[in-house]
């Protein structure tokens, strides 16, 4: 087995989606190098170099890196894939972007966030949802895969791999990036929050979203939302959970003003402990809740704040 | 400019589904079919593009059994000017469905591609970016606005971070995220009309494409069952046992 991971960062601080990756790539098996591909990202390759079980850090630090485009970062993952078994990302929108075109020119599939690892070549994944669980073998010599990142715990930092750089550089030319519109807050990332509050079309507006943060500061939780919450402009799409949003696993979960729609479940189910706060006592959410508060979101949520 | 959209028919979002008892896969039987819904999203972006002068011609495709003309029908009513539809009785892997896309691409040489960013039934989210690699035209995935400017184009992507706006060289792939427009529904006029629309059907055969099997499927399984807990009183009660009974805060 010889696996190569792609880490997720932003040529300053290493994501913590790539130590969840490495442990399911230490899963499959023992020879493990990362690729940390960016731009002035030589303390992410040091960060990495700590991950334990990660023999070879490669990094390629180059300007056409920068923002990891698709077009850019193709080649040079499948220049790296030569004598590979198995290549994995994070199941993160960078992930996904660019997995399946390395996949494709390798002609192999891509199998879409494993949420285990049965053996070199088997892997479970959910599909309709997570309402089914698929259990999938690959046929294909090389294995390309996307890792769920709430499946697998984070990998410890107590190692010292080598650094090694590549020097190939690969500006396809067809793309550049032109700006972002990053979400700034002091909060944890929601993928990787402990406690979790979320609040759904029932907060009416995102001024009323100022409740849910107050128990977050008390808590040191992460604001998520509803895909109805962000449709209809309450907050930032990057609060989304759910099937087409965020994927999150927390020790707790608050679920405010939300119905329990089967694709916001797919998002968050597997959280340690639901509350669920709904005035309507028929909401779907109540069934996979381990405490349901029947009540008025606006009297519940700062009488909240005020016993924490 | 000639616009491609794909069109996959799936299970209906709103249908629960069951996994058969054998594990052989979900029970499709008798359930409710549509379009993808971001396969919808797809569509109304082309039309959009279209009533825009931007695009001349809107083309949808579908891959998959002979009812996938329904899905077709259904584009051609929202506005689509012609369909094609690849037949196989085979199930399709991604990659074997943008095989034959990229040679779809190369009889029709659009100036854009839009695909959903994922099919809710295998939720794989693969589609799009292997066509690009493929056909080696550059990707704006997981887009919330498009914007064609002569021959570049701006796309907004919704990334974990927030949005992110690249400019790419045309043609393009875009998959489209559910803020990129709210599709519209079809008028009874426009379903009729949608009958006499032109629908190609093809074959993977005719397309010059072998269907290789990539991956195999063991099992399906359900998930482990979530149960229910209790209903608290008030919210005093609430904070005790999050604090006492579950200790999580
Ligand atoms: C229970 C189960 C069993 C399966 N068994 C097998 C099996 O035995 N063998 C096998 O090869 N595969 C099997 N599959 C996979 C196959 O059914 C999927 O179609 C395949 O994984 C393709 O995923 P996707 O391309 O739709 O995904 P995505 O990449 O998520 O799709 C993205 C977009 O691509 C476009 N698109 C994708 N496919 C089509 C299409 N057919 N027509 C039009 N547009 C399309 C759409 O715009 C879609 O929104 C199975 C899947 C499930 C859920
Ligand atoms: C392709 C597709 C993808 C999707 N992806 C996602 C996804 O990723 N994530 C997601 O969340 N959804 C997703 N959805 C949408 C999903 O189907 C639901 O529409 C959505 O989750 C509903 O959000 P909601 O629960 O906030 O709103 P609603 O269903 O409208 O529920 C609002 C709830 O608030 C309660 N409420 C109202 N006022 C109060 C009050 N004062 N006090 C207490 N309770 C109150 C109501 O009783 C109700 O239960 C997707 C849908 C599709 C078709």
């Amino acid at each position: 087995m010889s696996i190569l991971v792609i880490a997720e960062h932003d040529n300053e601080s290493l994501k913590s989606a790539t130590l969840n990756t490495v442990t399911a790539a230490l899963a499959i098996g023992a020879d493990v190098s990362v690729l940390v591909a960016g731009s002035q990202c030589q303390s992410v390759a040091e960060a990495v170099a700590k991950i334990s079980g990660v023999t070879t850090v490669l990094v390629a630090d180059n300007a056409a890196y920068e923002h990891q485009l698709a077009e850019n970062m193709l080649p040079l993952i499948v220049e790296l894939a030569a004598g590979k078994t198995h290549l994995l990302a994070p199941a993160t929108t960078s992930g996904k972007n660019i997995m399946p075109g390395v996949a494709a020119l390798l002609d192999v599939a891509q199998i879409s966030e494993i949420i285990r690892v049965e053996s070199v070549d088997v892997f479970e994944r959910p599909i309709y949802a997570g309402n089914a669980i698929a259990k999938v073998q690959s046929l294909d010599a090389v294995k390309v895969l996307t890792v769920r990142t709430t499946a697998f715990d984070e990998a410890a930092q107590e190692g010292s791999a080598s650094i090694e750089v590549v020097a190939s550089v690969c500006d396809a030319g067809k793309s550049r990036f032109v700006s972002e519109q990053v979400a700034e807050s002091e909060r944890p990332e929601l993928t990787s929050a402990k406690i979790i509050i979320s609040g759904g079309r029932g907060m009416g507006n995102g001024e009323n979203f100022k409740i849910l943060e107050a128990v977050a500061d008390k808590l040191g939780a992460a604001v998520g939302a509803s895909r109805a919450a962000v449709d209809a402009g309450f907050v930032s799409n990057d609060m989304q959970v759910g099937q087409t949003g965020k994927i999150v696993a927390p020790d707790l979960y608050i679920a405010v003003g939300i119905s329990g729609a089967i694709q916001h479940l797919a998002g968050m189910k597997d959280s340690k402990v639901i509350v669920a706060i709904n005035k309507d006592e028929e909401a779907p959410i109540f069934s996979i809740a381990d405490y349901g508060l029947v009540a008025d979101l606006f009297e519940a949520v700062p009488e909240l704040t005020e016993l924490l | 400019m000639k616009v491609l959209v794909t069109v996959k028919r799936v299970i209906d979002y709103n249908v629960k589904v069951r996994v058969k008892s054998d594990n052989s896969g979900v029970d499709l039987s008798n359930v409710k079919m549509a379009m993808n819904p971001f396969c919808e999203i797809a569509v109304e972006e082309a039309i959009r593009l279209k009533e825009a002068g931007i695009a001349t011609e809107v083309v949808v495709v579908s891959l998959g059994v002979k009812a996938c003309q329904e899905q077709l029908r259904t584009a051609l009513a929202l506005g689509a000017d012609r369909a094609i539809l690849v037949e196989t009785e085979q199930e399709l892997e991604s990659l074997n469905v943008a095989k034959l896309l990229a040679k779809i691409i190369e009889e029709e040489q659009p100036g854009m591609v839009i695909l959903g960013k994922q099919a809710i039934d295998t939720d794989n989210n693969q589609t799009g970016q292997m066509l690009a690699a493929l056909t080696g035209m550059a990707q704006g995935t997981f887009a919330s606005k498009i914007e064609v400017q002569g021959d570049k184009a701006l796309v907004t992507r919704e990334v974990d971070g927030g949005l992110q706006t690249i400019e790419l060289s045309m043609p393009i792939i875009a998959t489209t995220d559910l803020r990129l427009n709210e599709p519209r529904y079809a008028s009874l006029p426009n379903i009729m009309k949608a009958k006499r629309k032109p629908l190609v059907v093809k074959t993977p055969e005719e397309l010059g494409v072998s269907i290789k099997e990539h991956t195999k499927l063991i099992a399906v399984t359900p998930p482990p069952e979530r149960k229910g807990g209790i209903k608290v009183a008030n919210v005093a009660e609430l904070v005790e046992k999050l604090k006492n009974e579950a200790k999580v805060i």
